[in-house]
């Protein structure tokens, strides 16, 4: 068997005590004072630290917080005077789309490089919006393969990023042509330009060690491209600040779309065959077009960026990537020309769920941000942008601090992709791409089985 | 005072609570309180030191809120749990404004704000517990039928006739469902409910909950499931109503164990993780489960998926040739999850020779699971029903095979439901762990396994319950859910339960259009 690709974690506790969801507080008085408080009963050992913690660490309520919610010694008390609460601060985390939940879960991740398990089924909505209206398949009988504990042993991750041929061709036994140059990467997920509010600290030099560490790669600004550069993209604003030296070392770069980036592409790539050029474009209601007007131009990459939540832009009634990239793919197929470029999805890609889902709607690969910033401890609270103080100090992070959280986090990413195309028999990821037969839609649902008995929706339905 | 009221004044208090007599099993409703001081209601009501001890609280709450038990004067403090809240204000045995030195204040219960997620919303938890406790139907200020997830069996709704017809009596209604619909040779096994427990495996569930389960379903002649754990030797004495669960891992499966089950089901797959594999973590795997697993103490027990003896639709029938040659009288179960072609599975199913294809949509489950899983993986079970149901008409074979739906269950009117959308029957599980006063803290897996003595292996934990007190409160949630079908049924004008099957022409759907 060969050496199979792997993301070593090991634990990296917080920094800080994470804002938990639930505590128990005293509601009433009247307590009976008893000696053998239901509280030190607590399964999780969890209240017996109680009064120790009060002595010695100032963030008491972060403390209360970390319950784990069973309610127990609420039901026991003498008095009744315990209750549980909600962390109103834990209700401030995120916003509606990087909600509290998805924060306490990549936390979590970036900890423990473990996969969130949990009991008693979902609890969540029946479905909603973007990434929420789709369901990934499952097959009963088939599998990637039949070796190992789940047949998982054997699923590849690995995608190549870069321009194929569409077919091979031979004159006497001889290739008419040598494959252009592609970069293989393990797991279909690369680093985004950090955002600028954590542009700070060592946080963009933490993110270029850890996807160097898992043999990923970041995209960092062209201007600040560091001495170790074997795993960036440098990306240009401007197309024509892109150096055209043969000497720029970096297998990949990327141009931000502009009238004349395919002619600032092409002199990229007469100047440096073997260098990838990718383009960066806005994702819009005109991108399917842009797409097969770049491809059929040479592009070999086209990185689409979405908002933050995963919104397409310039438009007023914005889709969610969901709908946007089956529409490029889409068109990319039709022209038959899908095969001719990688497309990279950046912006709203906030779970492992979505890496899978977005390939499913055609990317090839997916680039993160915001989740990177999570694993660091950000809260999202938006307090530097507001010019106040960091409540987790980003700024002074340690980066072999930092490179572990976001390793961890990508190695529980990286179990969980493994999990949903197990579970779907399919044997390496590049195969997802666009397999939207591996999926069920909210809408197609709806129409197959409820419209067929109860007519047409009030509302539209799907993004 | 109607009945749901009387069985709440029956119910002993706190301070003397009698040891009921439950060695028997039987499907006789009988008060089965809460085993925690505080029951979680939605309100809460504080008697202040000012009360003068009078008993006017106590004589005019007609739900036992108040009580004296002890006949000494000595009021407890209010069983708060009953109250039926602000709505009581209308009326004239409100407590509150009846106290002549207005000591009691009502109160939202801020404990029950924090209860519950979209599916199981708090409402819900506390209806459960309050057919678990009375055996009847919950107190309307408890929603009891939907939860509020947005889609599926919370926005799906009956369209009752405005008057039954005259000649329906409810005693007249049947409930029983026929599980063996072949023209074969084998049992014509009926049970008197059309549900059955899930699969819970001994290792991952406390076998005191087990056997309140084993009991329950004795009593009300139906089914549970040994999960792929084994079959416990002290589940014997109910082998009637048991049903040998044969899963990839293939734990304690044995001659013996397929033998004694009326019903065999094989697990392809399960809900609460289509396609992965199960794993037992290493704590959870004590002497006992190591025993009945035919393992090594405290490793790691991990279930493959998907069976390793089968590659292909004619091993599928194989695997049903081997259980029904080892067991000559057993009936034939399936159990899959639901991907998109749910429909083809279903009549492979019934070509290989099953009895019964059991289709466990994907957000229900108990036991632990990526949450990756949970959430995204295979499509609901509202889905999956009609799709099977219409393509087992089509193909001319719904008759000679029952559908049994799972994995979101949570109400009488989920499984009403259900049935309607094309299901003979349902399988439960959740409900009755909440039942068994779970809280769906999700923590399952953590430390020594479930902090409410439900879900766990652990020596101390598992003493929290008895198996009486889990007979009980499951035997008066069936009795519940019994009461609540039938009124159901009734107000649709249905006779029998298998009436109801595949009539979505009387259901309707909130997002729809008239």
């Amino acid at each position: 068997m060969p050496a199979k690709y792997h993301i070593h974690t090991e634990p990296a506790p917080p920094r800080f005590r994470p804002v938990g969801k639930l505590g128990i507080v005293d509601w009433r008085e009247d307590c009976a004072g008893c000696h053998n408080c239901v509280k030190k009963s607590c399964v999780y050992g969890f209240y017996r630290k109680e009064a120790d913690i009060l002595h010695d660490e100032p963030g008491y309520l972060d403390y209360i917080y970390q319950c784990k919610g069973c309610l127990t010694c609420v039901q026991n008390c003498t008095k009744g005077i315990l209750t549980r609460v909600v962390n109103p601060e834990y209700m401030q985390l995120g916003d509606s789309y990087y909600t509290p939940d998805i924060i306490l879960t990549t936390w979590f991740q970036a900890e423990t490089g473990k996969i969130p398990v949990s009991g008693s089924g979902y609890g969540g909505p029946f479905s909603g919006p973007g990434f929420d209206s789709m369901w990934t398949d499952m097959s009963e009988i088939v599998r990637p393969t039949r070796d190992g504990i789940h047949g998982r042993e054997y699923i590849s991750t690995s995608v190549d990023i870069g321009r194929t041929l569409p077919y091979l061709s031979f004159q006497d036994g001889q290739p008419t042509a040598s494959p252009p140059t592609l970069i293989e990467i393990p797991f279909p997920v690369i680093f985004d330009v950090v955002p600028e509010p954590w542009q700070k600290g060592a946080i963009c030099y933490s993110v270029i060690r850890a996807a160097s560490e898992i043999g990923l790669m970041a995209i960092v600004p062209g201007d600040e491209i560091p001495a170790e550069s074997g795993h960036i993209i440098p990306l240009y604003r401007n197309a024509e600040d892109a150096p055209t030296s043969a000497d720029n070392s970096a297998a990949m770069v990327m141009l931000a779309d502009s009238p004349n980036v395919v002619s600032v592409q092409k002199s990229l790539k007469e100047k440096n065959p073997d260098q990838i050029v990718a383009v960066r474009a806005p994702a819009t209601p005109k991108s399917h077009k842009r797409a097969v007007e770049l491809t059929r131009e040479g592009v070999e990459v086209i990185q689409f960026d979405f908002d933050p939540h995963g919104m397409e832009h310039e438009s007023s009634d914005p889709r969610h990537l969901r709908d946007v990239m089956r529409e490029i793919h889409g068109a990319l197929v039709r022209e038959g020309i899908r095969d001719e470029v990688t497309l990279i999805a950046s912006g709203g890609i906030a779970l492992a769920e979505h890496a899978a889902k977005a390939i499913i709607c055609g990317a090839n690969l997916v680039a993160v941000d915001i989740p990177l910033m999570v694993a660091l401890e950000c809260r999202l609270c938006g307090e530097c942008e507001r010019g106040e103080i960091c409540p987790v100090d980003l700024a002074r992070i340690e980066p072999e601090y930092a490179v572990r959280r976001i390793v961890n986090l990508m190695g529980a990413w990286y179990n969980q992709m493994l999990e949903m195309l197990g579970a779907m028999g399919i044997r390496e990821v590049r195969r997802l791409r666009g397999e939207t037969g591996r999926s069920m839609f909210f809408e197609d649902l709806e129409r197959d089985n409820f419209g067929r008995l109860f007519g047409k929706r009030k509302d539209r339905i799907g993004a | 005072m109607n009945a749901a009221q009387a069985a709440v004044l029956s119910t002993p208090t706190e301070k003397k609570r009698p040891t009921p007599d439950y060695s028997e099993v039987s499907r006789a409703v009988r008060p089965a309180p809460s085993r925690y001081r505080n029951e979680i209601g939605k309100f809460s009501i504080h008697r202040a030191s000012t009360c003068i001890r009078c008993r006017r609280c106590v004589e005019i709450c007609p739900y036992g809120v108040h009580s004296s038990p002890d006949g000494d004067g000595l009021i407890v403090r209010p069983q708060d749990y009953r109250c039926i809240g602000f709505d009581c204000s209308n009326t004239e045995h409100y407590c509150i404004e009846a106290c002549p030195q207005g000591a009691l204040s009502l109160l939202r219960n801020p404990a029950f704000d924090t209860l519950g997620d979209c599916r199981w919303t708090g409402d819900l938890l506390a209806a459960t517990w309050a057919m678990a406790e009375t055996g009847r139907i919950p107190p309307s200020h408890l929603e009891s039928e939907i939860g509020n997830s947005g889609g599926g069996f919370d926005r799906l709704y009956f369209r009752y006739p405005d008057h039954p017809p005259a000649d329906i009596r409810r005693e007249d209604i049947s409930t029983e469902i026929l599980l063996n619909k072949r023209k074969d040779t084998r049992p014509k096994i009926k049970i008197d409910v059309p549900w059955y427990g899930g699969g819970m495996s001994f290792g991952s569930t406390n076998i005191r909950a087990l056997l309140g389960r084993s009991r329950s379903a004795t009593a009300w002649n139906t089914f549970t499931s040994t999960g792929e754990g084994g079959y416990h030797e002290r589940l014997i004495p109910y082998s009637d109503h048991i049903i040998t669960q044969v899963a990839t891992g293939l734990f304690g499966v044995r001659e013996d164990t397929i033998q004694r089950a009326p019903i065999v089901e094989l697990k392809y797959a399960q809900g609460a993780k289509p396609g992965l594999g199960g794993h037992l973590l290493g704590d959870k795997n004590t002497p006992e489960v190591a025993r009945m697993r035919e393992a090594v103490v405290g490793t790691s027990l991990f279930s493959p998926f998907p069976f390793h003896s089968v590659y292909s639709i004619e091993d599928h029938k194989k695997h049903l040739d081997w259980i029904s040659h080892v067991n000559p009288r057993a009936l034939l179960s399936a159990k899959v999850s639901t991907p998109a072609d749910i429909d083809m599975v279903a009549v492979g199913v019934y070509c290989a020779g099953a009895h019964i294809v059991h289709i466990d949509g994907s957000y229900g489950g108990t036991g632990a699971a990526p949450n990756i899983a949970k959430k995204n993986i295979a499509m609901p079970i509202e889905y999956a029903i009609n799709q099977v149901h219409r393509f087992l008409l089509g193909e001319g074979v719904r008759d000679e095979i029952n559908v049994i739906a799972s994995g979101g269950i949570r109400t009488p009117a989920d499984m009403a439901k259900a049935i309607a959308l094309g299901a003979d029957g349902v399988v439960i599980g959740t409900a009755e762990l909440v039942a068994l006063g779970c809280v769906r803290c999700g923590c399952c897996e953590s430390g020594r396994g479930c902090a409410r003595g439900i879900c766990t292996t652990d020596t101390e934990l598992l003493e929290m319950v008895t198996i009486d007190w889990c007979t009980q409160r499951l035997v008066n949630m069936y009795n519940a859910w019994r009461e609540m079908l039938i009124d159901i049924l009734y107000r649709l004008g249905l006779d029998s339960v298998t009436a109801l099957r595949g009539r979505t022409d009387l259901l309707g759907h909130l997002d729809y259009e008239e």
